[in-house]
């Protein structure tokens, strides 16, 4: 029956119930967002590594499994790598960041195409000039770009030979030589991909690198995909926490003004029902499952909101923030959200749990 | 001869307001007997309601004794007086008081909720809707009815779960004539039908007249009719 009573409460102011439980939403989109572009681009970044087609990744002494890095390698160590038992093929890769997380990647295209079995182009085809670039599809998306077009890379202009089919290394790739010279890096790579004849052999080329590289972080492709995580990144970690924490916040005063203006519309009400024997404990019980329920409502809200980010995201900057839907993180954004719902509820529930009778039936 | 079921001594009532001490009960003395239908008559500020709401468990009184079916008032907590409420005695209201979100039957339903009641409305207390003329429109919402018909469905929500004693205060001062008429029969009829206790505020001598016994209060003090 009481839930019946809650039922008919939230029905009846539905405008309000509708926008508090928007609001109290918001705060699960806002979580489900971040996490969800977080874990987007992660699993692009992994897709498109893995795209390359290599087992083995080489990367500056001194860097990190991910994070854009420097071209400090020397360019030579990529014809000793090939030349290594079992390697068939080795590329090295220019990468220089364009600000915030775009990079342009400098490739050697007809080595990567043969690491990689391939690129599909849906328009135009691989650089045959000097001054021109291939973009992914993404890119040409978020841009609105299409092969002929020019596009500004590094202060340069630069004709787009091609759109190929994403997942594959980067959103924009460069000739090698060209952007060394650009960035003044000529000689130099960022980081050396690694093809072998047997990936079975990985670990133990692996070990035979650092037998030589030995200042090198060397990965396996497992091992660098296992780094692409919130785990890896620890300021990410502390970013997430903060929307959590001011979901909560949001939560908390969302509920706390939807409940203290009902409480004191319903004042009447709460002083019928205490008037038929409700005790503190009924007229409590009452508002928290209100509370509950308008959570439980604004979490749906919020996960579909999330889709709705997700598709914002998609059709306007595909490439630089791909969202993913994480679904273990639902019952968490809700969980955090119900959380901040039920400290907003908490001193109006008490207060109206403790209205005198007399003084509430004599409310008008 | 059997304990009465509303005892009251000596009792008084004083309240602050401000820097002045208003004495709304000044030692009233009442004896109503199981089944009984009493009127308390008097003008507004007699004290009329005051003595209602100690009665129901709403105020505590200042002194005096006040036995409501064997239990005394005076040492009952807050949550006693809730207890009281729940079971022992109910209340009908000038304003009617009916929840506005929920229908007929569930405005009932919620009152067995808070005092506990399992199983299906008992078959008396069906009897009792057909007699309050309420047991077609138990799916309406209380702004779909009459005045009338809205204080029918309050006295069938206060002894839904039989209670000792219905406290009736003003019963019928929102209604016309027609249905103050009407819904005093039928009070009346619920008296001698079920023996319900009844004591019915009122200030209106041709209601009071409704009654078995009336008793008129004035500056706080009861005096017999």
């Amino acid at each position: 029956m009481v839930y019946k009573l809650v039922w008919e409460n939230l029905k009846h102011r539905p405008v309000r119930t509708l926008l508090s439980s928007l609001a109290i939403g918001l705060g699960v989109t806002m979580m489900l967002t971040l996490v969800g572009v977080s874990e987007g681009m992660f699993r692009d970044q992994e897709e498109r590594t893995r795209g390359v087609g290599a087992h083995i990744i080489i990367r500056p002494s001194g860097s990190s499994a991910i994070g854009i890095t420097p071209p400090n390698i020397n360019e030579r160590l990529v014809g000793w790598a090939a030349e290594q038992p079992h390697v068939q093929q080795a590329t090295g890769v220019v990468i220089y960041p364009l600000g915030g997380v775009s990079t342009v990647h400098g490739v050697d295209f007809q080595e990567l195409s043969r690491m990689s079995d391939g690129f599909t182009f849906f328009e135009g085809g691989p650089f045959r000039q000097t001054q021109e670039a291939i973009i992914d599809e993404y890119y040409a998306k978020e841009k609105k770009l299409h092969a002929g077009a020019m596009v500004k890379i590094l202060n340069r202009d630069w004709r787009v030979a091609g759109v190929f089919r994403g997942g594959k290394l980067a959103r924009v790739m460069l000739p090698k030589p060209i952007l060394q010279d650009v960035t003044a890096t000529t000689g130099k790579v960022s980081v050396i991909y690694v093809k072998l004849d047997d990936p079975s052999r990985t670990a133990e080329v692996i070990a035979h690198f650092k037998q030589t590289l030995v200042d090198y972080p060397i990965y396996s492709m497992d091992e660098l995909a296992s780094q692409f995580s919130v785990n890896s990144l620890p300021e990410l970690k502390v970013f997430i926490r903060v929307v959590m924490t001011l979901s909560v916040l949001f939560g908390f005063l969302v509920v706390f003004l939807a409940m203290y203006t009902a409480i004191l519309e319903r004042t009447r009400e709460i002083g019928i029902l205490k008037a038929l024997g409700a005790g503190q404990a009924y007229v409590l019980g009452i508002l928290v499952r209100e509370t509950v329920l308008m959570a439980v409502i604004g979490s749906f809200f919020g996960i579909g909101m999330s889709y709705g980010t997700k598709w914002l995201l998609g059709t306007f900057i595909p490439a630089s923030f791909p969202q993913a839907i994480v679904y273990e993180w639902w019952p968490i954004a809700s969980g955090i959200t119900l959380f901040g719902a039920l400290l907003g509820v908490l001193y109006p529930a008490i207060k109206a749990a403790r209205q005198d009778a007399l003084e509430s039936l004599s409310y008008d | 001869m059997t304990e009465p079921i509303i005892g009251i001594r000596e009792l008084r009532k004083t309240f602050r307001s401000g820097d002045v001490d208003v004495h709304a009960l000044r030692g009233v003395d009442l004896a109503v007997e199981r089944g009984e239908f009493l009127a308390i008559a008097g003008p507004s500020g007699s004290g009329k309601s005051t003595l209602f709401h100690i009665l129901g468990g709403l105020t505590p009184p200042t002194s005096g004794t006040v036995l409501i079916d064997g239990q005394d008032l005076m040492k009952l907590s807050d949550s006693g007086r809730t207890n009281l409420r729940k079971k022992t005695v109910s209340f009908v209201f000038q304003k009617y008081n009916l929840l506005p979100t929920l229908t007929v039957g569930d405005n009932i339903e919620i009152a067995r909720d808070i005092a506990h009641a399992k199983g299906p409305i008992d078959a008396q207390f069906r009897d009792v809707l057909e007699i309050l003329g309420i047991h077609r429109k138990l799916d309406r919402k209380p702004r779909q009815l009459s005045g009338g018909e809205q204080q029918r469905v309050a006295i069938a929500r206060a002894i839904v779960n039989h209670p000792a004693i219905l406290l009736a205060d003003e019963p019928t001062g929102n209604l016309d004539t027609e249905n103050s008429s009407l819904v005093l029969d039928l009070m009346r009829s619920l008296n001698e039908r079920i023996g319900q206790t009844i004591l019915m505020i009122t200030h209106n001598p041709e209601a009071a007249a409704f009654a078995h016994r009336i008793v008129q209060m004035r500056d706080g003090q009861l005096h017999a009719v």
